[in-house]
């Protein structure tokens, strides 16, 4: 094999920086192997035996935490969770002490989930290990993005020149910033809308609009972002009526899009809020499809942080 | 003529002007000639500047209360290897500096520490709470110069109004931090861009505008209301100024003649949100670090006198807090030891910022504000003196300030300029080894 066919990768995840269309693609097609190891009887290899991955979320996530434990138990690899809320940090534990502690017993990869952007690139700092960031306040969720870059290409074919429309609270969402960095990557155009004031004033890597007809207008899938309560609680939007009657995304509407335009959607989901509950079972959806190629595309990173060539 | 201390052969920098080199003799806490004479420890200052020594308006010594950040000994001290022979130190402290009793104990500690001399702000309103005002004459008779609810953005304008009708009859200058609470919102840095990008709360730069031009319409009503009863130096100093915009308003409502000054402080000199892209925490400051456009405006106001004067906003934190992350960690870097030879090196080297100027700031500037009389370089003048070598250069090492804040957004710099000795009252407080 020559060289150029195998790109060697960053040994870490923090966003995509540092990372090039080549090697995100290599990283998909790893994805598509993990993905007949999930299909196999026995969903187990020895790749990444003798290694310890630790999951740390200092913010809250089921989903997302039982995702990455079962791609790194998929491949072996010994799995330690710690789970620290933000008031660990104000009874005077910073993120180094409670990094720097794990560290002392001998952590191979860490996991890492917070409400504040930046962390992760602390950490790498720290610790000179591989990290994965799994989330970082508004800023990053690059694993989301790579799962949901290979769950539109599974269904689209290739992404190039493909229009992305991601609906909904743009300002506050990491998951909309991750993909506005990564689908432009493999070709696409993101188009992001959302009500003004949930908007950013600017985003490299797409398109701003508080139109959602001009969003959807001929999108060749939708992305939508769940609205939380707490921007509620704010003000921002006034009411869930108004949100609703403005920007859900429901049947009518996403006729506006591609016919059978696949819908997306990170979840938790509101249903019925940013989107018509009955939408998210349609054939349309490829939200539980999103799930499953979660855990392929985390075992991906993974094996590329850990024993990929770098 | 006899003297304690002699510098040959400095060259002299004040805020008039440059002027040729002279040896000047130092006795009796005063200049005593400018032609030499005989001491008994004479300094060979060939290549060097003599300047009248820096005067800070806006630093944190973190005392009471805080020690573990800095108190008045590595404080004064850092002051003092920066050149600095005098400091103004803000009132945020613990408890908050609002009775004569705790501005007494201050000055007398600081008397003690004989570094460079303190000036205690006072808060404007009891305990900041902006709500009523603090006790100004006998702040001021304890050793008050400034009333300040630094920190706190004096949301009411109604109490804002009061304090500077109150500390006008006494003659005090009150300074604000002006940032509209509701449109800065929890921002963490400059929104623009760069926050968008990084997924961090935004601070517009039209918080600190939008407060300005209220503070200049309170500041009017009470310059109307004052009419002639008392002679208004300067009512209102707005602190720290960051934007473009609000350095607009400020110049035009000087043009009218408003009594307002202002200052800016080094970091908004010479770095922007850009520094942000490495998410690192030590970038973190109050008001946060705005755009090139916003530079290059502060430097062309620093130039054309709209800027007042060189506030350093010294601000030491732990490094535990500094590491902590961009929502938690607290906002301010110490910049006491590097301001000097930062600006020295930023402005007038790479520049051609006039350096008679920039020496203006940093003395005649905020001693006018403060209702000190200039200090120039001339026989009779107190020895308050800097001096300060244009050739040295060296990086920033955090490590070695006096300073308990050893970490700074300049480490690893290339300044020259450095304070070799600082003398207060002719008494040398710092000489480089």
């Amino acid at each position: 094999m020559s060289e150029t066919a195998t790109p060697s990768f960053p040994k870490h995840l923090l966003d995509f920086r540092d990372w090039s269309r080549r090697q995100v693609e290599s990283l998909l097609e790893t994805a598509q192997m993990m993905q007949e190891v999930l299909a196999r009887p026995v969903k187990k290899v020895p790749a990444l035996t003798g290694f310890t991955v630790a999951t740390v979320f200092f913010e809250p996530s089921t989903r997302t935490r039982i995702s990455f434990e079962l791609a790194a138990r998929r491949m072996s690899a010994d799995v330690v969770s710690f789970s620290g809320t933000t008031s660990s940090t104000v009874k005077g534990e910073t993120y180094r002490d409670t990094l720097r502690t794990l560290d002392q017993m001998g952590i191979d990869a860490y996991i890492l989930r917070t409400d504040a952007a930046g962390v992760p690139y602390q950490a790498h700092s720290w610790l000179h290990k591989p990290v994965i960031n799994a989330g970082d306040g508004w800023r990053a969720h690059p694993t989301q993005a790579l799962l949901d870059a290979f769950t539109l290409r599974e269904k689209l074919g290739s992404l190039e020149g493909k229009k992305i429309a991601i609906v909904g609270d743009i300002l506050h969402s990491r998951v909309a910033r991750s993909n506005a960095e990564l689908l432009p990557m493999l070709g696409a155009t993101v188009v992001a809308c959302g009500p003004a004031p949930l908007l950013p004033g600017s985003l490299p890597g797409a398109t701003l609009t508080t139109s959602l007809r001009e969003a959807l207008y001929e999108a060749d899938a939708v992305m939508v972002l769940r609205l939380q309560k707490e921007r509620m609680e704010k003000g921002l939007p006034p009411s869930l009526p108004e949100y609703i009657a403005a920007y859900q995304v429901n049947r009518e509407r996403l006729g506006w899009a591609r016919p059978g335009a696949p819908l997306l959607h990170p979840g938790p989901m509101n249903r019925d809020v940013e989107l018509e509950g009955t939408l998210a079972d349609s054939p349309q959806s490829l939200v539980e499809r999103q799930v499953a190629n979660g855990q392929a595309v985390r075992m991906a990173v993974l094996y590329h942080v850990l024993v990929g060539k770098s | 003529m006899k003297g304690d201390f002699l510098i040959k052969n400095a060259k002299l920098v004040d805020g008039r002007g440059v002027h040729g080199t002279a040896d000047v003799l130092i006795g009796e806490g005063r200049i005593l000639s400018l032609s030499g004479g005989e001491a008994p420890t004479v300094l060979d200052a060939t290549g060097m500047i003599l300047s009248p020594g820096f005067f800070d308006p806006h630093a944190h010594l973190r005392e009471p209360g805080q020690e573990v950040k800095e108190d008045l000994q590595s404080g004064l001290t850092a002051a003092a290897r920066g050149g600095y022979t005098d400091i103004v130190s803000m009132p945020n402290t613990t408890p908050v500096v609002d009775n004569a009793e705790i501005v007494a104990a201050l000055k007398k500690k600081a008397a003690q520490i004989k570094q460079a001399r303190l000036h205690p702000a006072a808060a404007l309103t009891q305990g900041q709470e902006g709500k009523v005002l603090s006790e100004a004459h006998l702040l001021q008779a304890a050793g008050a110069v400034m009333l300040t609810d630094d920190g706190k953005t004096n949301e009411d304008a109604g109490v804002l109004a009061q304090g500077l009708l109150y500390a006008a009859s006494w003659g005090l200058v009150v300074s604000v931090h002006a940032e509209d609470a509701g449109l800065r919102r929890n921002g963490v840095m400059n929104e623009g861009e760069v926050s968008f990008r990084l997924g961090l709360p935004g601070n517009t730069s039209y918080a600190e505008s939008a407060r300005i031009a209220r503070d200049l319409e309170v500041v009017r009503y009470v310059r109307d209301r004052l009419a002639n009863k008392v002679s208004a130096r300067g009512l209102l100093h707005i602190q720290h100024l960051s934007t473009k915009r609000g350095l607009e308003l400020i110049r035009q409502a000087k043009q009218e003649g408003l009594p307002i000054t202002t200052e800016v402080g080094p970091h908004h000199l010479t770095l922007t949100d850009e520094a942000l892209n490495g998410l690192n925490p030590i970038y973190k400051v109050a008001p946060p670090l705005r755009t090139q456009s916003d530079v290059e405006a502060l430097i062309e106001g620093l130039l054309d006198g709209s800027i007042d004067c060189i506030g350093t906003d010294h601000a030491p934190h732990t490094q535990d807090e500094k590491e902590l992350d961009l929502l938690r960690a607290p906002f301010g870097i110490p910049s006491l030891e590097v301001c000097w030879p930062l600006l020295y090196s930023e402005l007038v080297e790479k520049r051609g910022f006039p350096l008679a100027v920039l020496v203006a700031r940093f003395t005649d500037g905020p001693r006018r504000i403060l209702g000190f009389p200039p200090l120039h370089l001339e026989e009779g003048a107190e020895a308050s003196l800097v001096l300060w070598d244009p050739r040295s250069q060296r990086p920033v090492e955090p490590q070695t300030f006096a300073s308990k804040a050893k970490f700074s957004p300049w480490a690893g710099w290339q300044l020259k300029g450095w304070p070799v000795c600082t003398l207060v009252e002719g008494r040398r407080v710092f000489a480089l080894e």
